[in-house]
C-alpha cells in the first residue's frame, strides 16, 4: 500500500461574483503518494489554481469558498482545519511556489529577511542558527555566493535566480508536498530547464511529493508520473503519464495532445484543432462541459453529466460514450 | 528571386541616462549588427530568450524604432533613415501583429471602427466600400459580420487576436512582422491561430517575420529560422537543418532544452550555466562564450562570424568550434 500524502474527494469550490455564484470546482478528486509529482493540466479557467488555492485554503477572501468535498493531508481534513492551524501546516508541511516570483517575494526586504523569517516562524531555533540555515538553502538551490546574496534585495536578482529563491523559502522547512502553479511559464527555456531539474533534484534528496500545475504538456511528460487534466472545473481524466499520452481516452484529452505543434511534424502541416472555446463559469451546460466541442457528442452528452469511469485501475475518464470512441489517433509522437 | 526584406548590419543601441544630469554614458545594445533576408511568400521565424533584442528587430523593421545604424532595404529601397511622411505608403505594405491584442486594440472603439481606421487613413474606398472590406476582413479570420458593433473587451483571447489579424491584413500588406502572436493563447486555440496564419500567407501570398520564443511554434510555421543571441544572430537557415543537424551549441542547448510531450521520451538537456548576460556589457569575443561548454581562448577574444556549415546547403553558424552536440 502506497503512503497517500493528499487525498482531494469530490471537492467543491464557489465564487461569489457581480453576476451571482459560480461553481468554480465541480467534484474534483485526486490523490498524491508520498515522492510522487501529479501534474494538473487544463487551460485557462479549468480550476487548476483554484484547486491549489483550495487545497492551500488561500482562496481570495470573502469571495471564494469550499462548499463540500474533503481534501485530506497525511489523514487531515484541510477543508475543515481553522485558520490557526492551516497556518501552522502552510509553509512547514506544505510548500508553494508561484508563478512570478516578483510578486512572491516582498520588494522591500532582503532575501535573507524573508528566507530567515519563514525558519523562525515554524521552527524552534536562534535567529544566528536560522540565518546559517538560510543560506545553506540558497547554497542547496544552486545559487552562486548565497552569502552576499543574502543581504540583497529581489529587484537584484534575475527571474530565474528568483525562482531559486522562492522554491527556496518553499522547501525551507522540509514540507511534506510541494505545490507549484506554473513554477516556470514567466521563464525562458533554458532557465525553465534549470529549474525543472532542481525542483525534481530535491524532490528525489528529500522525498517530498509535489503537485505541479501546468499548461505545458511538454512539462508534465517530462517531470510526471500521474497526470489529472480538468476541464470546466471537473477532472476530465486521470491516470499515469503513460495512460494519458499513450492511450488517452477523453476527447478532450485527445484534442489538446493533437493540437500542440511538435518540432517533428512537417511545417505548416495543418494542426488539429479543438473548435469553440471553454464554455463561460455562468453558463455551463447540464451535461458535459466538453460537449459543445466535441467531435462524438451525442444527445445524451448534452443532459447527462458525465461522472468518473475506471479504464483500468488507475486510469480514469468522465465521458459517457469512452467504450465506443475510436482509437485515439497520435500526432506526430515517433 | 530577389528579397522583400534585406537587412544589413543593423544596430540599435539605446542610451541608458543615469546619474544627476541623465547623461548617456552607456547603451543597451538591443540590436547589434543583425542581417537577414525574408524572401516574398515566405516566412522567418526568429528565435531567441528574453532580452535577446527579437522584439527590438521587429519593431526596427515596421520603422516603430529609428535604428541606430544599418540597412533596411524593403523591395531594394532603403527605409532605415526614412522620414514619417514618407513612411506612410510603406507602412501599408509592412504589418505587424502583437503579443497581446487587449493592449493593442483600442478598448473604447468597435471592432468595426478598428477595422475601419488604417482604411481611412491610407483613403481607401467611400464609407460604403469600407463596411463591405471589414465585412469581408471577419469573414477572412473567421468572425461572424456582427462583430463589427462590439468592443474587443466582449471577445475571448484568440478572437481577439483574430481582430489583431484582420487589422494586419486590412491593406493587403506583403510583409507581416508578428511579435509572439501566440504566446498568450491557450494550446488549443494557439493551434487555431497557427492554421489562421498558415491559410492567410497561401491565401494573400503574405511574408512573415515570426518572432517568438516557442521553437516548436517557430519551427511549425516558418521556412526558414535565425536563433538570436544577445543582439546577434547565432545560427540560420533551413528549418528543418537548423532543428535537426544544429551547428551552435547554443542552439543546440535551446532545442535540448524543450520538454517534449512524450514521457518515453526522456531528453538529454545541455544544461546551461548562469543567465543571458547584460546587453549593455556584452561578454567580449563571442557573445556566448561564458555559458558555452565548448568555450577556448579564443572565444573570448575574436568574435565569430556567420559562416556557412558543410552539413546543409543554407545552414550559417557564428561558432569558433561549430558542429554536432
Amino acid at each position: 500500500m502506497q503512503d497517500v500524502i493528499l487525498e482531494v474527494n469530490d471537492l467543491v469550490t464557489e465564487f461569489d461574483t457581480d453576476e451571482g455564484r459560480v461553481r468554480a470546482l465541480d467534484g474534483v478528486s485526486f490523490s498524491i503518494n508520498a515522492g510522487e509529482t501529479v501534474g494538473i493540466v487544463g487551460e485557462s479557467g479549468c480550476g487548476k489554481s483554484v484547486t491549489a488555492q483550495s487545497i492551500m485554503r488561500l482562496l481570495p477572501q470573502p469571495m471564494g469558498q469550499i462548499v463540500g468535498g474533503t481534501i485530506r493531508f497525511r489523514g487531515q481534513d484541510l477543508a475543515a482545519l481553522s485558520l490557526e492551524d492551516m497556518r501552522r501546516i502552510r509553509g512547514a508541511r506544505i510548500g508553494m511556489v508561484f508563478q512570478e516570483p516578483m510578486t512572491a517575494l516582498n520588494p522591500v526586504h532582503t532575501i535573507g529577511r524573508q528566507l530567515s523569517e519563514v525558519i523562525l516562524l515554524h521552527k524552534k531555533i536562534s535567529k544566528q542558527d536560522a540565518l546559517k540555515k538560510a543560506v545553506a538553502i540558497l547554497d542547496r538551490v544552486g545559487i552562486p555566493s548565497p552569502d552576499i546574496r543574502m543581504g540583497e534585495y529581489p529587484h537584484q536578482l534575475s527571474g530565474g535566480m528568483r525562482q531559486r529563491v522562492v522554491i527556496a523559502m518553499a522547501l525551507a522547512c522540509e514540507p511534506d508536498l510541494l505545490i507549484a502553479d506554473e513554477p516556470t511559464t514567466a521563464l525562458d527555456v533554458t532557465i525553465q530547464a534549470q529549474i525543472l531539474e532542481l525542483i525534481q533534484e530535491l524532490q528525489r534528496d528529500m522525498g517530498m511529493a509535489v503537485m505541479l500545475i501546468t499548461h505545458d504538456l511538454g512539462v508534465i511528460a517530462e517531470t510526471c508520473q500521474k497526470v489529472v487534466v480538468m476541464y470546466a472545473g471537473r477532472v476530465a481524466e486521470r491516470g499515469s503519464v503513460y495512460d494519458i499520452f499513450d492511450c488517452p481516452t477523453h476527447p478532450y484529452t485527445r484534442g489538446l495532445l493533437a493540437s500542440i505543434p511538435r518540432l517533428d511534424t512537417p511545417a505548416k502541416s495543418t494542426l488539429t484543432i479543438i473548435p469553440g472555446m471553454v464554455p463561460g463559469l455562468r453558463d455551463l451546460p447540464a451535461g458535459c462541459r466538453f460537449e459543445n466541442r466535441c467531435p462524438h457528442a451525442e444527445a445524451m452528452c448534452r443532459t447527462t453529466l458525465p461522472e468518473e469511469e475506471r479504464v483500468t485501475d488507475q486510469h480514469g475518464v468522465a465521458c459517457l460514450r469512452w467504450q465506443q470512441l475510436p482509437p485515439a489517433q497520435l500526432g506526430g509522437a515517433s | 528571386m530577389n528579397p522583400l526584406l534585406e537587412v544589413n548590419d543593423l544596430k540599435m543601441h539605446f542610451p541608458v541616462r543615469e546619474g544627476l544630469f541623465l547623461r548617456a554614458s552607456k547603451f543597451n545594445r538591443a540590436v547589434d549588427g543583425v542581417s537577414l533576408q525574408v524572401a516574398p511568400g515566405e516566412t522567418l521565424g526568429l528565435v531567441g530568450e528574453s532580452g535577446c533584442g527579437k522584439s527590438t528587430l521587429g519593431r526596427c523593421i515596421t520603422r516603430l524604432y529609428q535604428p541606430t545604424a544599418g540597412e533596411i532595404k524593403f523591395r531594394g529601397q532603403d527605409i532605415s533613415r526614412m522620414k514619417n511622411r514618407d513612411l506612410l505608403p510603406l507602412r501599408r505594405d509592412i504589418q505587424m501583429i502583437f503579443q497581446d491584442p487587449l493592449e493593442s486594440l483600442n478598448a473604447r472603439h468597435t471592432v468595426g471602427e478598428i477595422l475601419e481606421e488604417p482604411l481611412i487613413i491610407h483613403k481607401l474606398g467611400n464609407r460604403q466600400e469600407r463596411q463591405k472590406r471589414v465585412a469581408e476582413l471577419l469573414n477572412l479570420v473567421g468572425l461572424p459580420a456582427r462583430s463589427m458593433t462590439r468592443y474587443p473587451f466582449e471577445f475571448s483571447g484568440g478572437q481577439r487576436q483574430r481582430i489583431g489579424i484582420a487589422r494586419a491584413i486590412a491593406l493587403k500588406p506583403s510583409l507581416i512582422v508578428c511579435d509572439e502572436p501566440v504566446s498568450a493563447l491557450d494550446v488549443s486555440i494557439q493551434s487555431q491561430i497557427l492554421n489562421l496564419l498558415v491559410e492567410l500567407q497561401q491565401e494573400l501570398d503574405l511574408a512573415y517575420l515570426f518572432i517568438a520564443h516557442d521553437l516548436a511554434v517557430v519551427k511549425h510555421i516558418s521556412d526558414r529560422i535565425a536563433i538570436m543571441y544577445l543582439g546577434r544572430i547565432v545560427e540560420s537557415g533551413p528549418g528543418e537543418a537548423v532543428y535537426r543537424e544544429p551547428q551552435h551549441p547554443y542552439t543546440q542547448s535551446l532545442i535540448s532544452a524543450i520538454p517534449v510531450p512524450d514521457p518515453h521520451q526522456k531528453s538529454q538537456r545541455i544544461l546551461l550555466k548562469g543567465d543571458v548576460p547584460s546587453p549593455i556589457d556584452p561578454p567580449s569575443g563571442c557573445r556566448f562564450h561564458t555559458r558555452c561548454p565548448r568555450a577556448t581562448a579564443i572565444c573570448q577574444e575574436k568574435e565569430p562570424v556567420l559562416t556557412g556549415q558543410p552539413s546543409t546547403a543554407g545552414l550559417i553558424a557564428a561558432c569558433h568550434h561549430p558542429g554536432p552536440a
